[in-house]
């Protein structure tokens, strides 16, 4: 049902901060690794030195002896986790992952083979470097390019087509080429982290890093077959995750193995280099496009195959290929998705996930049809304007990327790039200009409120959901004031624990949509509850604390679900972004520097237009790394990651940021949720690296189809 | 934890003292060290800390600048004598590291800091550097980074310091105590090549110590330039790096001085470039010349055959910057 909404809100960069900003700054968060327990003691993964094989002798001797450990535990004298042993009726999440300690089989480097668990972290981390493993060796595979032959479809055949087959090959105009996105790592601030505290033998709590504290609940219970109920999981702060707290990662287990063996609680918080082997990443991905057009700048067909990373132990997919589905007009298309199977830590989805690795390839592909045809990039993009969703043939329920690309267009200036690549320069450097667009499917998932007025006039709203960072509590809270008719100061959110109601997991750009709508509804039947108390259906402010008080009571609350209508079935959903780049290159060392970026959002109604535009901003930074320096560099001879630290691993820092222009459409969905909004977190980096790529193209003429665009590839 | 002992002798006799003894390690800002203690590379029995000593001097003499030894990056990068002076020196420890490395790290310590890569800090790995007769990780593995000139089938890697690249240039002397007194060593002599001997960094004896580096007066403070091209733009170590500076009258060129960061196991002086570029007038083919003439010797081990290339175009951009032409 289309809904009127109501657009009162402040559309600016202005807005209500976040509402944990000060507790973060101050260091008053408390983060999963900080919290103190009753007798906990401490644990270090040791991890394989190998790659493939399996362990013929570990020798814990050493550490066993050493000042303050406890124990060391390994496949030889680890508790069975009962959700390890059999398979028969297991989500694939506990089915498949890595078996820590089950068997002394190895499948790829760093997996953990080892944990001390001492009475300090320093004395846990002496004792890991004392225990000695040796190893029988296989010969591993890790290189994607080696290994492509062995590429297999996830389910299915992998295949997609509508219309012809490679109806590109027969285009007057047309482009075929290969492009490469390295494995990124997500590498979030804060360390994965938890405590695991047995509370009996069949109930526990830990304080673990998760970006889903029901999902992480319900794989526990299902690995240590024990009920749910008894399951605590705390997550209140999260300091970034970017996809690698999605799931339960085999650290998690060691430390429930660990202090269920020990009999005391144990903190395990990863090292830096564990973070790029064990906790996921962006898969290594190979792609073709081929893509046709006729002089006019009609697409007439788009042929898409990509070739991700997974672990040898799991199927790890994402979405590369759906963009070329999705993003444009064009009758003719078919792609095809292949995994090949490594030996490496299984991938997990990083921001944007496949679709950000798709759109790299998309978009750049689309730009160098762009120069063929000699067609403005943007009106490019117009011409082939998906008016429907060219997939299912439903009309969008919202969709405004035309104007997106219109304000970004004025923002960074588009009229001054020049068509012929090269020949704009400004104090010695050349310039460029540089567009690429980015979508993500708008999702929404069923979420439940629990809503508390108390007589103080506070408002308290409790959900299980976590807040990674994006501002969840803080939209939240600005929904609930604007359904109750109170100031964001006398509202409360609290969130982050299992035993709070349900919510999905955070990712996907799904939160606001999901968690959102069910404040809305929450508080819509909060009112009504005061309402009949008060026999008073105006839509005047009501001062609920005099009410609770007038009836003598402490407090009223409401427990509301909210689930996404049948509109999902008459609609195609979808939140868009284009990012617009200007970059500075010297042509003589290849140094590429962002001069300015202008991204837009068409994500429906802004909630919290300052949060949203922090979004925006953090998306356009991460793709600026994504294009210009990530990658996680792997030795295949020794399988092992060679700048596995934040020194030799570039993320961008300050130096590397311009000024970012984040914009929105703001213009609300009307069958998404009852708020009209959708979700951003994805779109914000979606697109961006092709954005740059073809910067740098427009600026030199190089054409750069393996990321990251490092100075090496672009000096004449 | 490894046990280990920590003093902190209050004399340069006391710190001479002790530091002979195999095992002992001298202490400073710790910004390299600290690093390859908690990453096991290295496990000292003693570590001997000298910043209770009176060497953060940074003076003018006669002859030219006086530095200590224990002077920080971040204030030499910012003294008044530095910038006016030997803008070089301040434009390359500026663009090394980071502003908080910067305030800990020390001038002897950044000389002291390990030639080193990716392998050397894997103790998991072959790495001649670290563990001698273990093999090169890097001569055919990942070498982007690696170095092009004076490497050995030993070690390739590259010394990451930029502030070493400058006092390359500027003909720095290192003052050296040791137990018969001081010595004077030419910083370009300080450093040392792989070779047979990829364990060793440089030539400074296991019972001496710097005490201070001395720049003498020079003519080029007003046609300086460091150039260095790097993967981000802030904490990141150079693909390649140029220290270049210039004297110049009525347009020649009367003496020029050149190193190279990102490219050898030690600072990298470009003595004959310098040569050419004497007495030549301030143009870019005159840099190109000398660029390409730089590159004698030069060789790629792979992944850093670039470098081949963009060494030369760097050493020609940051003459222009230098000559104020770019």
């Amino acid at each position: 049902m289309k809904k009127e909404i109501n657009l009162n809100m402040p559309s600016s960069s202005e807005g209500m901060s976040r509402i944990d900003g000060r507790l973060k700054v101050t260091g008053a968060a408390k983060y999963s690794a900080e919290y103190t327990v009753e007798g906990l003691t401490y644990g270090v993964l040791v991890g394989s030195t190998i790659t493939k094989g399996t362990i013929t002798a570990i020798d814990t001797k050493a550490a066993e002896r050493a000042p303050g450990v406890i124990a060391v535990i390994t496949h030889v004298n680890a508790i069975k986790v009962p959700g390890f042993q059999s398979e028969a009726g297991k989500p694939s999440a506990v089915r498949a992952q890595l078996k820590v300690f089950d068997d002394n089989k190895i499948v790829y480097n760093g997996q953990p083979v080892a944990v001390v668990i001492a009475n300090t972290y320093e004395r846990a981390l002496y004792g890991a470097s004392l225990v000695k493993t040796q190893y029988s060796k296989e010969q591993h595979e890790t290189s994607l390019n080696a290994s492509i032959g062995k590429g297999f479809p996830p389910h299915g055949d992998g295949l997609y087509k509508r219309g012809i087959q490679d109806a590109w090959k027969s285009a007057p105009y047309k482009v075929e080429q290969e492009y490469i996105v390295p494995t990124d790592t997500h590498n979030p601030m804060e360390l994965h982290a938890i405590i695991a505290k047995w509370e009996a033998d069949d109930k526990v709590t830990v304080w673990d890093k998760t970006q889903g504290v029901k999902a992480t609940q319900h794989d526990i219970a299902q690995l240590f077959n024990i009920p749910v109920d008894n399951v605590q999981v705390n997550s209140k702060f999260v300091g970034g995750a970017f996809g690698s707290a999605l799931r339960t990662w085999p650290h998690e287990v060691v430390a429930l193995i660990a202090a269920k063996m020990v009999k005391r609680p144990v903190k395990l918080v990863l090292s830096r280099a564990d973070m790029f082997t064990s906790v996921g990443h962006r898969p290594y991905t190979w792609q073709k496009i081929g893509i046709g057009a006729t002089a006019d700048g009609k697409l007439t067909g788009i042929t898409h195959e990509a070739y991700g990373q997974t672990s040898t132990f799991e199927n790890f997919t994402e979405g590369p290929v759906g963009v070329s589905q999705g993003l444009y007009a064009c009758p003719n298309v078919n792609t095809k998705y292949n995994l090949v199977a490594l030996n490496i830590g299984t991938p997990t989805w990083m921001r944007g996930p496949g679709e950000a690795t798709g759109a790299f390839a998309l978009e750049s592909a689309l730009d160098e049809l762009s120069y063929l045809l000699k067609i403005d990039p943007i009106e490019l993009r117009l011409r082939n304007y998906a008016e429907t969703d060219p997939e299912s043939g439903k009309p969008f329920s919202s969709k405004f990327l035309n104007e997106a690309y219109q304000m970004g267009a004025d923002h960074i200036g588009w009229a001054e790039r020049k068509p012929e690549p090269g020949t704009l320069k400004k104090d010695g450097l050349l310039v460029g200009y540089g567009i690429g667009c980015g979508m993500f499917g708008a999702y929404r998932s069923g979420a439940t409120i629990k809503a508390k007025m108390t007589a103080d006039g506070i408002l308290l709203l409790q959900t299980a959901v976590s807040d990674i960072g994006p501002g969840t509590g803080t939209a939240m809270v600005l929904i609930a004031a604007e359904q109750m008719g109170i100031p964001a100061g006398n509202i409360r959110f609290e969130n982050g624990a299992s035993d709070l109601p349900q919510a999905p997991t955070q990712g996907g750009s799904a939160t606001t949509a999901s968690v959102g709508s069910a404040v809305h509804y929450a508080c819509i039947e909060l009112k009504e509850k005061f309402q009949k108390l008060t026999g008073n259906d105006s839509p005047k402010a009501i001062d609920y604390a005099q009410v609770l008080k007038q009836h003598n009571l402490p407090l009223l609350e409401v427990t509301t679900k909210s689930t996404a209508g049948d509109d999902r079935d008459k609609y195609a959903m979808n939140s868009w972004s284009v990012h617009f780049v200007k970059v500075l290159v010297n042509a003589a060392t290849g140094v590429v520097k962002i001069d300015k970026v202008a991204s837009v959002a068409d994500s429906g109604h802004i909630i919290s237009p300052k949060t949203a535009r922090s979004q925006v901003v953090g998306g356009a930074i991460g793709g600026i790394g994504m294009a210009l320096m990530e990658e996680a560099v792997m030795d295949h001879r020794y399988g092992r990651y060679i700048n596995n630290n934040f020194a030799d691993y570039h993320v961008a820092v300050n130096a590397d940021i311009p000024q970012i222009d984040a914009q929105f459409v703001n213009k609300p969905d009307p069958y998404i949720n009852p708020m009209g909004a959708k979700g951003m977190a994805e779109i914000a980096l979606i697109g961006m690296a092709a954005a740059v790529a073809n910067a740098v193209y427009n600026a030199t003429g190089k054409r750069v189809r393996e990321l990251p665009i490092t100075p090496d590839k672009v000096m004449a | 934890m490894k046990q280990f002992q920590y003093i902190c002798p209050t004399t340069q006799q006391g710190v001479l003292d002790v530091i002979n003894k195999p095992g002992t390690k001298i202490i400073a800002g710790g910004t390299n060290l600290v690093d390859l203690m908690k990453r096991g590379v290295t496990a000292p029995d003693k570590l001997v800390d000298i910043n209770h000593l009176p060497l953060k001097s940074i003076i003018s003499t006669p002859k030219g600048l006086y530095i200590g030894a224990l002077a920080l990056n971040s204030a030499v990068a910012e003294h008044e004598l530095v910038a006016r002076q030997y803008p070089l020196l301040a434009m390359a420890l500026k663009a090394g590291a980071s502003p908080q490395l910067r305030n800990m790290a020390t001038v002897g310590g950044n000389m002291m800091q390990r030639t080193r890569c990716g392998y050397f800090y894997d103790t998991t790995m072959p790495c001649n550097k670290r563990a001698p007769g273990s093999g090169c990780g890097a001569y055919e593995g990942v070498n982007r980074m690696h170095a092009i000139f004076g490497g050995s089938s030993q070690c390739i890697a590259v010394h990451p310091s930029d502030m070493c690249v400058a006092l390359a240039a500027l003909n720095a002397v290192v003052i050296i105590a040791g137990k018969k007194g001081e010595r004077r060593l030419p910083f370009t002599d300080f450093h040392r090549l792989p070779g047979e001997h990829p364990e060793m960094d440089n030539h400074l004896a296991a019972n001496e110590l710097i005490v201070g580096v001395e720049i003498p007066n020079n003519h080029f403070a007003a046609n300086s330039y460091y150039l260095k091209v790097r993967d981000r733009q802030s904490y990141a170590f150079a693909l390649v790096s140029v220290a270049a500076a210039l004297d110049i009258e009525n347009g020649i060129i009367r003496h020029a001085r050149l190193a190279m960061g990102g490219v050898a196991h030690k600072p990298w002086r470009l003595f004959d470039a310098e040569q050419a570029l004497a007495g030549k007038p301030v143009s870019e083919d005159s840099f190109k010349q000398a660029a390409q003439l730089a590159m004698q010797g030069a060789k790629g081990y792979g992944q850093n055959a670039f470098k081949l290339k963009l060494a030369p175009a760097t050493i020609a951009e940051a003459l222009k910057h230098a000559a104020g032409l770019a």
